[in-house]
């Protein structure tokens, strides 16, 4: 099986700290991570590997710095890593993404199953999956939480939905996006890292793909920001303390006379 | 001048709530570009009266297709239907909401007609120059909003999050039309088999369509506390959220969690108990009408963001919370 894992480099947030002044995200010296949903994308397709045999190849659309998140990959198991870089791809939206994404798949020639993240922690739009999966008129599956492999032509799986957790026969080729229940993401080995190391990321550009030049990029991209706002974080609101028992009352009275008074209770 | 159009949903014939909050948003831009709108529904089995609903709400128009095989969501065929209404009719806008499905059609439907599409917005107008769609989403985590637009593409298209603006009061007096759109065999795409719902599916809640949430963390220190945080949501008709590490440690499954690889919630009450506030956490709570944060570390961020903070001990406030809820004083 031909396994394809799209990830994406983002802003690592674990260690982001508020300003307090201007209720911004203090960004510099913010390091760059693997999607941290994209580490489960990554896991499945490993499983599947482990399980039934597979190759899996991780791509990324990034600037050259992106690389490292290939890296990453590999060095938890991928057999090759794509990077999909070109300036004329810079400022894409989800619909450009997708376009060149799918383009860059269909260069690597036949796949089976392309298994992306739930959603990106920072666009956190969580269309470029669907968006690939419309341009190579893949069937698609969404939020899957569960994988099993019925043939070589067809999965068994599970979709997390409002409604509980649907079970669908998938035919291949398809893609899916899984979500953090489908398994726990396993860590870089030092062979892994070595393999990392030793093994030769492919770029693909314009220069060695066939694009449609209208679809690249800022330019190529329906959707525009046009402005960006940072919210206030603090809401200003009660702080009542209950450190001995007469303040509990006290305090849980005034909550309740709250919740009252916003007609929630 | 072309239509502003929703997306609504069914299950089991029965039409969803977000179906009309939907109707909300696109009344608005309606009125504002003096159009029509008109409320689209894929599905099976349900009622004239329910489709009356969605015209007393505010549709001028019902759009249905229906079909037995359209009774579960399938984004091929979903799309197949849309993809040639949208080419039929040529609306200026389609809004949709922001759930499983809707985030899943919606990205294939606008690759498949080449338009732009913006996710889980909280926000939306028309700007009076232009009457381009002004779509207001957060992003990073809601660290920030962003305003989108599509300037040169149709029709314009945005997800829209559930609970973000309330139902409309049905009006007896309005009137529409209903149409039932036949249904096309060459629109079926047999690809995906639904095969039916898993039974056994544990303690799965669907906690984005809470009104309330009260949700613990770590400081609830084992998986037995949880049940006081169960009894509480149910004197308050709500339901039981949690953070990454109580629903790591075990606690309570993975369809409570609550946060950025968890659910986005919208709740108008969030009640927070021995919860610490991380950035990863906030980002899923931020759109919450009030949030309650309950512990008894004076500076943990949660507190911060809170509209009442108890500086206390869970174990000792709400134990009290639930006798004043259960008293009914
Ligand atoms: C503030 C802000 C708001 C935005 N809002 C929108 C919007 O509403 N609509 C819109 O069309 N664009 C929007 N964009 C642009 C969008 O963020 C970019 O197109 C981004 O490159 C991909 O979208 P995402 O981060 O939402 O990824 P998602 O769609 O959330 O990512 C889902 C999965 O797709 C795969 N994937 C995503 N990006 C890549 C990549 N570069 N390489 C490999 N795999 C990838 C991964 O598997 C990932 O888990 C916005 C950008 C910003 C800065
Ligand atoms: C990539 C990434 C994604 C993540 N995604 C999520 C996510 O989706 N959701 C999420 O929640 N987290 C997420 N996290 C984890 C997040 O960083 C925090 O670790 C987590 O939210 C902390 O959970 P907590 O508040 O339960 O625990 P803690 O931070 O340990 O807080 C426990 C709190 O309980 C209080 N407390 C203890 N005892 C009592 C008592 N008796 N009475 C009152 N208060 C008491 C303490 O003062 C403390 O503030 C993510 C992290 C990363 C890196």
């Amino acid at each position: 099986m031909n396994i394809i894992v799209p990830i994406k480099q983002v802003p690592e947030t674990s260690n982001v700290k508020m300003d307090p002044e201007t209720g911004t995200m203090v960004r510099s010296g913010v390091e760059s991570v693997v999607n941290p949903l994209d580490l489960y994308a990554l896991e499945a397709a490993l499983s599947l590997k482990d399980s039934h045999g597979a190759t899996v190849t991780a791509v990324t659309m990034g600037p050259p710095k992106a690389r490292k998140v290939l890296d990453m990959a590999i060095s938890m198991g991928c057999d090759d890593g794509v990077l999909v870089s070109d300036r004329k791809f810079g400022g894409a939206d989800t619909w450009a993404t997708s376009y060149t994404l799918s383009e860059a798949i269909k260069a690597l020639g036949n796949v089976d199953l392309i298994i992306a993240g739930e959603r990106a922690t920072d666009g956190d739009t969580a269309q470029v999956g669907p968006g690939i999966a419309a341009w190579m008129n893949l069937p698609l599956a969404t939020y899957i939480s569960d994988i099993e492999v019925e043939s070589e032509k067809s999965l068994i799986v599970e979709r997390l939905v409002e409604e509980g957790y649907e079970r669908l026969r998938l035919p291949l080729p398809a893609l899916i996006t899984v979500v953090k229940e489908i398994a726990s993401p396993r860590l870089p080995t030092l062979r892994g890292k070595k393999k990392a190391m030793q093994t030769e990321i492919r770029t693909l550009s314009t220069e060695n793909l066939t694009l449609e030049s209208t679809n690249l990029g800022l330019k190529g991209s329906p959707t525009k920001v046009v402005k960006i706002e940072t919210p206030k974080v603090t809401r200003g609101g009660t702080v009542v303390e209950a450190m001995d028992d007469a303040s509990v009352t006290e305090a849980v009275d005034r909550l309740m006379d709250f919740l009252r008074q916003r007609e929630v209770v | 001048m072309s239509y502003i159009w929703t997306l609504a949903e069914q299950a089991n014939g029965h039409l969803k709530q977000v179906s009309f909050e939907l109707l909300t948003r696109g009344r608005k831009l309606a009125d504002s570009l003096d159009t029509k709108l008109a409320s689209l529904l894929i599905g099976n089995g349900v009622s004239a009266e329910a489709l009356r609903e969605l015209i007393l709400s505010g549709a001028d128009e019902v759009y249905y297709v229906e079909d037995p095989r359209l009774a579960s969501f399938s984004c091929e065929t979903y799309s197949n239907i849309m993809v040639e209404l949208i080419k039929t009719f040529q609306p200026h806008t389609i809004l949709a909401a922001a759930t499983s499905s809707g985030r899943t059609l919606m990205p294939y439907v606008a690759v498949r007609v080449k338009t732009g599409l913006t996710a889980d917005c909280t926000e939306l107008d028309i700007e009076e120059t232009t009457g381009n769609l002004l779509q207001t989403r957060p992003a990073i985590g809601g660290n920030i909003l962003a305003t989108i637009k599509t300037p040169n593409h149709r029709p314009q298209m945005a997800t829209v999050r559930p609970k973000s603006t309330r139902p409309p009061e049905p009006d007896a007096d309005r009137d529409g039309k209903i149409i039932n759109v036949p249904f096309k065999e060459e629109w079926l795409d047999g690809r995906v088999e639904f095969l039916g719902y898993r039974k056994d599916a544990g303690d799965f809640e669907n906690i984005e369509e809470a009104d309330i949430i009260i949700a613990g963390g770590k400081g609830m220190k084992k998986a037995e506390n949880f049940k006081m945080l169960r009894r509480l949501s149910d004197s308050l008709e709500g339901m039981v959220g949690a953070t990454r590490d109580a629903v790591d440690r075990g606690w309570i499954g993975y369809s409570h969690q609550i946060g950025l690889s968890g659910k986005t919630v919208s709740p108008k009450l969030y009640i927070g108990a021995g919860i610490s506030g991380s950035i990863q956490h906030l980002a899923g709570i931020k759109t919450s009408e009030i949030i309650v944060s309950i512990n008894n570390d004076p500076e943990a961020p949660l507190h911060k963001i809170a509209d009442f903070a108890i500086v206390g001990d869970l174990f000792n406030v709400l134990p009290e919370l639930q006798k004043r809820l259960e008293g009914g004083k």
